[in-house]
């Protein structure tokens, strides 16, 4: 069974950095924001290290943690994890460097939340982030070459979220999480993500509810990570003609950050989407007591993609409760 | 549901790209650039009395560094997004290609930053452009000699 029940795991704070495009959409108000992509460095991969820091120095001076920090969880999504890495070379903690594509944080937040559960440690920082153009060059064209994209196409968010799980108690309770397994529907198409992913978003989810002898209507909002307005689509088709769930209580984060004017395509993707919308969109509005979070990674790399092989996907799900 | 099912699925929902409109703008603009250049060139050919052939090789070597320069002033590509192939297609597209490369790699120094990556979208061009100049020269010299 690879579903986990938490009791005394918290999250106790939250910091996000937006970037220039994602700090005028949907969502107006975060901690920080960027007015351009360099963030006062010389290169991107500099001001993706430096928003990481930030976010962490913040959060740590927030929260008076000190030498409180247990654990720095974290990823990204960049060569050998280089962002993250770099970034944490600053603090003097244990770390574990992790990847799954865009669902990096939730996997952060199991396995912090796992080991608080264990009492082995009491406070982990998790940390994401995604750069666009960092992103542009990694698994797509050079950052200035304006390739025409299909409109299936996700565009990565820029921005850094990181948040401190606890065992002191707060407002919000991580209730329960299941792994995902990969999934691999056979699709091949790099610029549609939202088809490679659905698979094991919808696998996750039913894990997630058979093991836990739950259904859809008893979460208030299930929020998936970037499936994008394509994808989100194909999730909920799937649902419905596999596994007869008519789903209503749906958000897809990759349509909540961007407007359609900002011709971002298929809306937004990369590991800081369903961070930033939890953090400053939907944990901002009371409405929602229960909430599921899968976020969906898409397995590949350019060279992979190049040579025509189909992309593997991963899914992990974390239900919180909002509390009071 | 099975893979071919998902597919079938995947491909019922996923919007269609609408080709004959894109087809169109690119057929416009890329007659309009055309029609520009062959503008430049006649203007060239009245005020330098230059020949014809040398007017062209002028006006290339304009289009080519404005689309450079478009690029490096970081506006070239939103054009090319919205135009698609009417701006790709001609020798613009080719030095934005080049430029972009060279602009990207440069953080990563002269010979593994720029030299190393600087065809690398290029490079297909140029490669089979050479291959298929090549296999054209050969059937032109069997069918005429």
């Amino acid at each position: 069974m690879a579903s986990i029940k938490f009791n005394n795991v918290y999250i106790k704070d939250a910091f996000t950095i937006a970037g220039p495009l994602e700090s005028e959409g949907q969502i107006r108000k975060f901690d920080l924001t960027m007015d351009d992509y360099y963030y006062g460095e010389k290169s991107f991969i500099d001001a993706e290290v430096k928003m990481q820091k930030v976010v962490m120095d913040n959060l740590l001076y927030r929260n008076k943690l000190g030498k409180k920090i247990d654990l720095i969880l974290g990823g990204d999504l960049s060569n050998q994890l280089g962002i993250t890495s770099y970034a944490v070379r600053n603090f003097s903690y244990p770390f574990f460097g992790i990847y799954s594509a865009c669902a990096t944080f939730l996997e952060s937040m199991i396995i912090g939340g796992h080991f608080i559960e264990m009492n082995t440690i009491k406070n982990a920082l998790m940390i994401t982030s995604s750069h666009n153009l960092n992103a542009e060059r990694q698994f797509r064209f050079p950052i200035e070459y304006g390739a025409p994209r299909a409109s299936t196409t996700t565009f990565t968010a820029t921005g850094a979220v990181g948040a401190i799980l606890s065992n002191e108690k707060s407002n919000i309770k991580v209730e329960s999480a299941t792994i995902g397994k990969i999934e691999d529907y056979n699709q091949k198409d790099a610029t549609h993500m939202g088809a490679v992913m659905t698979p094991a978003a919808v696998s996750v989810l039913i894990d997630h509810l058979h093991d836990l002898k739950r259904t859809v209507d008893d979460y208030d909002l299930i929020v998936t990570g970037d499936l994008g307005s394509v994808g989100k689509d194909i999730f909920r088709e799937f649902l419905k003609v596999n596994y007869g769930i008519k789903i209503k209580n749906h958000m897809d984060a990759g349509c909540e950050i961007f407007l359609k004017s900002q011709e971002v395509y298929s809306g937004s993707s990369g590991p800081v989407t369903l961070p930033m919308v939890l953090f400053n969109k939907i944990l901002k509005n009371k409405k929602y007591k229960k909430i599921l979070l899968i976020a969906t990674g898409s397995l590949h790399s350019k060279d992979t993609t190049n040579q025509k092989k189909s992309i593997p996907s991963i899914a992990h799900a974390v239900s919180l409760e909002v509390l009071s | 549901m099975n893979k071919d099912e998902y597919n079938k699925l995947v491909k019922r929902l996923t919007p269609k790209e609408n080709k004959s409109k894109n087809a169109l703008v690119a057929f416009l603009v890329g007659g309009f650039i055309g029609f520009l250049a062959e503008v430049f060139a006649t203007i060239v050919m009245e005020f330098t009395g230059l020949s014809r052939v040398d007017a062209y090789l002028v006006t290339c070597l304009v289009v080519i560094f404005l689309s450079c320069l478009f690029t490096a002033l970081g506006f070239f590509d939103n054009w090319v997004t919205k135009v698609k192939m009417g701006i790709i297609l001609p020798t613009t597209g080719f030095a934005h290609s080049i430029m972009s490369a060279g602009l990207d790699y440069k953080k990563d120094g002269f010979i593994t930053g720029i030299g190393a990556n600087f065809f690398k979208l290029a490079g297909s061009v140029i490669l089979y452009g050479m291959v298929s100049a090549f296999l054209f020269a050969i059937i032109g010299v069997i069918l005429y000699g």
